[in-house]
Order: structure tokens, then sequence, then C-alpha cells
């Protein structure tokens, strides 16, 4: 049983900045823009949710500030894309790489520092109750929040008029002008949603997964949860399914690796990206499902003024 | 401010002046606050808003940033003494004569045209207005300055006799001005009542909104299902739910752009009563369209624009088609005349063609059999998304049926269903697709460029060379043929009018001396003139011993051209009938699917 427990919460928490970031990137991407730059908005959460957590000794004030930093990264994009009205994959491509390059450079010094991660829940009574104590009351207070913002999410693009109204301006900007939505100011909130979401997920692998800073930590979760969103046809449950899955495959095969078998450990790295991958692929085959859940518009630039 | 304080605040008030006002009106979201013996005031419940109600019925929604004089309303705290007094009674002496819109002197210039030179136009209250013009006289460009999407550079814009600045479609529909387009606006993946709450200022309650989609769409024969998704709907239901868009925020003037050019005959007259009906009841309604039959049918008056002026004020019911075709070409038409020609051996040959396409959304192909002779126009009627678009993709090449079925199709006596663009092209087919930009033309290509892309076979490409010479002389003759007016071979497909690039197209196609010619929609939003043009050059083509298809929309257009027609309708085709022997009733009933039930 003991086992079990373990596995779930490894599980969740290896799942949870990639499920993070796959929610912000979809409403993101609801709303019609495309924004490649989750890496990059992942790593300079983390570093500076690092940063602030080594200088502040709080890991509290630390993943605030990798949303909050990553939020402003988003903004420059938003900026960028819907203001400037530039070309959405160069840009999104470019913040990666700028967000990378930047968290490498003002991270050199903290490469090796140390810092308390932060704690997991405990509730009197609750959190000591055998089992069930352990398999619903002792996770990071980050996990909970994520499967309440997929709660919320899912609520309101499906339930609510600000999610109406999010799909609309996804489906199709003009149309959604003619009748007098803010097409841009929907997009530009959108697009700081999917970055406070980035920001948190870099924020949470650096504060509370693994209480470190070291370059290329993000491993290229960020690329997998744009293509999560796509395999997921920008529907949140599978999105988080999918995310949880990775973290599943990811676990599985830290275990093989400790059994010592003869398998390259570089293979197995790899597993989780694939498994991820060809599971949604296969569950994203229905046509008509994809034509009701994408985005239309997603990736073109609008011009208000026509 | 909830119910009950609404209540407290009506019964503070003096209860000789302010009467307590709690009319279903209340249930949609307002909160009403009182009135007095003619009018009644509603605050919103965001008190950015307050709607004014007179003859029970019409209203007006009044912004607190808009001057209103009128009815001299301030916004006032809701709690203060003097917001229970802010609500004169109106001047009774407000005449009915007051024009319900009033354009003086709008112009509007853009770099390189004037689209709206000194417009003058009053649409009465109750009155079915008509604009008539030719595309690009203007008809567009003066819509959206009403709707608010475009600021004119001058002139005065009154509405219900005082002036107004209407810097927005959201504030033009505060004013009630409601408007169908065109191009519907509806998003595919939404349901009706999504859309239609997307597109109301008001919040609703979703049963209350079912109900009010309901109750108006019983009133004004529209029937709708408020659950259905748009993608599933055609074209005149989507219509409906523009309409009914429109109708939910009680408009009193409705704006209707080129509403029936996608319906039925049968629709158009349905459309016609609910049009009617609403003048009847004091909504003022202007009627975009060039279509004349339509305009002498429905409207009480016209203002004829012609290159962006005025050209002609009339009461259309007076006038014949002829002189209001003079008023907005400025001369008369040629009347293309169809000389008997000797049929020939069938070109095209579509034998009992079936086909299930991959987009979830497209039409199925059932049983689909025709022949088209050389020298003899065939036309296929039918409204758009009845399988029109996947016959076209088949009949072209862009889709191909696997070989078993290539018999399916065939052209010039070889079977062609499984062969490619490029192979069915060399067997003698030309083909002048719908859309114009992205499918005939390359619009960030220049007309040399656009010439070699299907004329690459009249020698003017060398071992894999382009002789650009050979090309650009190629565009240069076609021009000239053809009377395309562009700045030259070097000008960009996207920089011509559609009856130009049209024009283009069709001469680029015309001079390969095709055997067989597909054309769709060829003078679909081209202007009276080069539509004119393009019919007399197909017919031209028929004479020469061309097999020509039509695809079309327009019944005028196919009963003027056509030697036999065929309907097509949920995805199967009717039997050819000949021309002569049939009317557009008969069509129009079959557009509508009657020929299946018999079948």
């Amino acid at each position: 049983m003991d086992a079990f427990v373990n596995l779930i919460a490894l599980t969740l928490a290896a799942g949870t900045p990639l499920a993070l970031a796959a929610l912000g990137e979809l409403v993101t991407e609801k709303s019609g823009v495309l924004n490649l730059g989750v890496e990059g908005m992942m790593t300079v959460g983390a570093v500076a949710a690092f940063i602030v957590a080594v200088n502040t000794h709080s890991p509290w004030l630390g993943i605030a500030a990798g949303a909050a930093a990553a939020a402003v990264l988003a903004l420059v994009f938003a900026f960028i894309v819907l203001s400037l009205m530039a070309n959405q994959v160069a840009t999104g491509l470019a913040l990666s790489l700028f967000g990378i390059g930047l968290a490498s450079f003002v991270g050199r010094d903290y490469v090796a520092k140390v810092i308390d991660g932060l704690p997991a829940l405990h509730l009197p009574v609750l959190s000591d109750l055998p089992i069930v104590g352990a398999l619903f009351f002792s996770y990071s207070p980050i996990i909970y929040l994520t499967l309440a913002l997929f709660a919320l999410t899912q609520w309101v693009l499906t339930r609510t008029r600000a999610g109406l109204i999010v799909r609309a301006v996804g489906e199709s900007p003009p149309a959604a002008h003619a009748i007098g939505l803010p097409v841009i100011r929907v997009r530009y909130l959108c697009v700081l949603f999917g970055g406070l979401c980035s920001g948190l997920a870099g924020a949470y692998l650096a504060v509370a997964y693994t209480p470190l800073w070291a370059e290329g930590m993000i491993a290229g979760r960020g690329w997998i949860a744009v293509a999560l969103v796509v395999f997921a046809t920008w529907k949140p449950w599978r999105a988080l399914a999918g995310a949880y899955l990775f973290g599943f495959v990811t676990l599985a095969q830290f275990q093989v690796q400790a059994w010592g078998t003869a398998i390259s450990p570089q293979f197995l790295s790899m597993l989780p990206y694939l498994a991820t991958i060809v599971v949604l692929t296969l569950i994203s085959r229905n046509a008509l499902t994809v034509r009701l859940n994408a985005p239309v518009s997603l990736g073109k630039p609008f011009h208000p003024g026509d | 401010m909830n119910r009950a304080e609404a209540l407290f605040a009506c019964r503070c008030a003096n209860s000789e002046r302010w009467r307590t006002v709690l009319r279903d009106n209340a249930q949609y979201g307002m909160s009403p606050m009182g009135m007095d013996a003619t009018h009644s005031l509603f605050i919103l419940p965001r008190r950015s808003e307050a709607i004014m109600f007179t003859d029970n019925e019409k209203q007006t929604v009044i912004p607190p940033t808009h001057a209103t004089p009128r009815y001299n309303i301030k916004f006032l705290p809701p709690f203060s003494p003097a917001f229970y007094f802010a609500v004169p009674a109106p001047s009774s002496d407000s005449k009915r004569l007051v024009p319900r819109l009033s354009l003086s002197g709008i112009s509007k210039r853009y770099p390189s045209v004037v689209a709206n030179d000194n417009i003058h136009l009053d649409v009465m209250p109750g009155e079915i207005h008509a604009v008539l013009g030719e595309n690009g006289a203007g008809k567009s460009t003066l819509m959206k300055i009403i709707y608010g999407a475009v600021a004119p550079d001058t002139g005065e814009i009154r509405w219900e006799g005082q002036p107004v600045t209407i810097a927005h479609p959201a504030h033009a529909r505060a004013l009630g001005i409601g408007m169908v387009f065109q191009h519907f606006s509806l998003f595919e993946t939404l349901t009706v009542a999504e859309n239609i709450v997307l597109g109301s200022a008001q919040r609703w309650r979703s049963d209350v909104l079912r109900q009010r989609i309901t109750e108006l769409s019983q009133r004004y024969g529209l029937p709708l299902d408020p659950d259905r998704h748009i993608h599933s709907m055609s074209v005149g239901e989507r219509q409906r739910v523009e309409i009914i868009r429109c109708l939910l925020q009680s408009p009193r003037l409705l704006i209707m752009d080129e509403p029936t050019s996608v319906l039925t005959p049968q629709a158009v007259e349905k459309l016609f009563e609910t049009l009617r009906l609403l003048a009847a009841e004091g909504c003022s309604i202007l009627y975009i369209s060039h279509k004349l039959d339509e305009i002498r049918a429905l409207c009480q008056r016209a203002t004829v624009l012609r290159s962006g002026r005025v050209s002609g004020a009339c009461v259309p019911a007076d006038e014949s088609n002829l002189s209001l075709a003079r008023m907005m070409t400025g001369s008369d038409l040629p009347h293309p005349k169809l000389h008997p020609v000797m049929r020939g051996e069938p070109q095209l040959v579509i034998d009992r063609l079936n086909y299930v396409p991959d987009d979830p959304f497209g039409t199925t192909l059932t049983d689909l059999s025709l022949d088209v002779h050389a020298g003899e126009i065939v036309g296929i009627a039918g409204v758009s998304g009845n399988g029109q678009s996947e016959l076209v993709a088949l009949l072209s090449g862009e889709k191909q049926l696997p070989v078993a079925q290539q018999h399916a199709i065939q052209l010039c006596d070889a079977a062609a269903g499984a062969l490619d663009t490029q192979a069915r092209r060399n067997l003698g087919l030309a083909y002048i697709p719908e859309e114009r930009l992205g499918r005939g033309a390359v619009p960030e290509m220049t007309l040399t460029e656009n010439a070699l892309l299907t004329a690459h076979r009249q020698k003017l490409v060398r071992g894999g060379l382009i002789r650009f010479a050979a090309a650009r002389r190629y565009a240069q003759e076609t021009m000239t043929r053809f009377g395309v007016k562009a700045a030259g071979t070097h000008a960009l497909a996207s920089n011509l009018s559609g009856g130009n690039l049209q024009k283009f197209i069709i001469g680029r196609e015309v001079r390969q001396n095709p055997r067989v010619l597909l054309a769709v929609q060829p003078t679909w939003g081209v202007d009276v003139g080069a539509s004119a043009q393009i019919r007399q050059e197909l017919i031209d083509l028929r004479t020469q011993g061309v097999a020509v298809l039509v695809l079309s929309e327009e019944l005028d257009e196919l009963f003027e051209i056509c030697d036999r027609l065929a309907v097509i309708a949920q995805g199967r085709l009717s039997p050819l009938m000949n021309t002569r022997e049939t009317t557009p009733e008969t069509i129009g009933l079959m557009m509508a699917g009657s020929f299946i039930a018999a079948a």
C-alpha cells in the first residue's frame, strides 16, 4: 500500500509542472495566440523563484517572484505579437531562447546554493490519518493549486460568458470584433495567464520539486507542454491526464534505472516524452473533436482596423 | 442594486408622479427604478447605462457619456434625492416626421479612392429603404459608417433628430441600430444561444434567453433551436440566427446587407414577410442589394449610389429594372443572347458518383449523374453548402477518387476520376474556381506570374526555365483582349478589383482553348458590367463548341445562359431539365430538396 501511495504522490509531483504550463498555454491558444516561449518562461520562472527564495528564505515569495517574472516575459511577447503584429512563431521561439539564456546568465552564482524547499501541506489530524492522510492531504500546496486551477479553467471556458468570449476570439477575431468584443485585450489577458502559469510551473520545479537551480533543469518540459495542448485537442482534462501520464512514465523509468538494467539511461529518459505523445496522438484522432475544439485563428495576427 | 432595493427606492419616491415598475423586463437582468406616465427608466445593474422605454415597447439604451438633452437624464447616484426627479416627461410635441436616421454630406476618402462623396440619406420610421449600387459603389463603406465601424471624414449623422457621433458598433447597437452582415459574424463551434449571448450587451440568464429566442422566432416566423451548433446549420438558418440576434435588442433601424444572396426564392419570400412585419411595427430597415426585382417588390424608397455619389433617389415600384440599372451603372447593359448551337458529343460525364468527405462538416455526395456536351452550357443551381464544394473538388482534381471508381468522372472520353489536376488540364479541362484570391490566383504574385500558373502549357516554359518575355506577352494579351483594368502585367493580383481579376482568370483559362470549362460562381461579387461581359464570354465559348459547366447560386444568371439545368441539394443531384421548360419557382422548390422526397 505504501508503494502505491508513494507512486501516486510522485506521479502528481512529476506531472504538475507540465500540467501547469500546459494549462496556461491552453488558455493562450484558445484565444488564438500561439506562444512557443513556454520553455523560456518556465526557465525564467524557475531562476527568479530560486534567487528570491535564496535571498529572502521564503519559498512562497520565490513562487510569487517566479510567476511574476514569467508574466513580465509574457507581456513582452504579447506586446510584440499583439500590438506590433509580429509573427507569433518566430517571436515565441526567440522568447524561448532568450529566456533560457537570461536564466543561465542571472543564475550563474546560484548553481550550488541550497534552500529549504516549499514544505508539503500538513493539516493536523487529517494529514496524519493512515493512507488517507498520505493520499489526499500531504502534497505540496502547488499540486492542490494546479488541480483547482484546472477545475476553474474548465468551468470558465465551458460555462461562463468570459470563456465564451475567449473561445469566440480564438475562432474568429473579425467576427468577434464586428460584434464589439475587445479582441486584443482578451488576447493580452490570455497570454498573461499563460505566462503566470508557466512561471508557476518553473517556480514549482526550482523551489518545491527539486529545490535547486541548474542550467537546463526545465529539460524540454515547456516544449512538451505546447505539444500536450495540441494533442489534448484543447481540452483541459485531457491535458491534465497527459501531464500525469508523463509524470507516471518519468517515475517508472527512474524505477527501471534503479533496478540496474542494461538499457541505456538516456533511452529511458526519453520514454516519458515518447509515451505522452504516442498516447495523446492516438486519442486525438477524432476529426470532429479537433474541429470543434481547435481555435481556428491560432497563430494568425489580427488587425482590428480592417 | 437588487430587486428589493429597487422596490424600496420606488416606494420612497413620490407615488403621485412615479409608478413602481416591475415589468417582465426586470427578469432580463435590469433593475427597474421607476417611470412617469409615459416613460420608464431602467437602470442597468452596473449603473453605467440606463434604458428608456417609450410606448411600452421600444427602448433606447443611454450610455452615461451620451448627451441626452431630449430626455434630460442625468446620471446620479441611485439613492440621492435628485435622482428621482431627474426624468421629466419628454416634450410631447416631438413630431412623428423626424427621420429615424438622417445622413447629410457624409464623405469618406481612402488613400487611393473616394468611397463616399457627399452622401445624403433619410430613413423614416417604419420605412424599408433600399440602398442600391454596384460593387465598389460605396454601399458597404456607408453601412460601416452608420454602424460605427468606420468614422466619416466629414458630414453629420442625426439619429431621431439628434446629431450623434457613432464611435463603435457597440454604440450603434446601444442607439438601436442592428446589422445583419452579408458574411455572417457567427462562430461555428458555438451554439445558437451562445452566439446570441455574445452579440448582446446585456447579461442573460440562459432559460430566459431561450424563452426570448423561442418567442421571437415564433412571432417573426423564424424557426430556430437555441441549442444547435452553427456548423450544422444551412446558410438560411444562419441568417435567421443573425436576425434574431438583432431583434433581441429591439432595434429601431435594421441594416440588411445583401441578405438574399444566399437564399432560395421561397426563403426570400419568407424573409420579406418578416421584414414587412418588422416595418409595420415601426422598425426602419435599410436594405442593401443589387437585385432589382427584390427592391421593387419590397422597398418603399431607394437611394442609388454610383462611384461613391448618390446618383438617384426614387420610388422603386415606379421604376423598371432597366431604369434602375441605368441609375446604377450610368449606361445601358448589353443583354446576352443564346443562339441555338449544334450540340456535340458528351465531353464531361459524371456517372453515379458517390463520395464521403474527410471533413466532418462536409456534405456526402450520393449517386450524382450528369453529362455536359460540346456546345452547351449546363448549370447546377443550389444553395451553397449542399455539396457544391465537394463536387467541384472532385471535378477539378483537387480531390481524387480511388482508382476503382475512376470511371465515375469521364473527361473527353477518358476515365478521369483518379487523375490529378495537371493530368485533367492536359486532357482539356479549364477551371475557374469560386475563390478568386487563393485558388484562382495567388494574391502576392504579379499577373505575369499568375498567368504562368496554368498557362505554362502555352510554351511559356522551356526546359524548366521560364520564358519571361513570352509570359508577359501572354498576360498582356489576356488583359487587352478581356479589358482587364490594372497598372500593368507587374500588378499584384491582390490589387485588382474582383471584376478585373475574374476577367483576367477567365481570360487566362479561355485562351488555352479548353474542351471543358468548369466555372464556379463566375460572377460572384463582380459588378454588373463585368458580370455581363463574363456571361457573354461563357456563351461565346459554347458557340465555339466547348462544354461548359456552371455552378451558381444566382438563378437569374443560370436562366440567362444555360441550355440545361440541374439542382444540387443535400448532396444529391436532380435530373437535368431544359431551361426553357422550367421556371425559377420550380427550381427554387427543388433547391429546398423537393426532388429528393419525390425520388
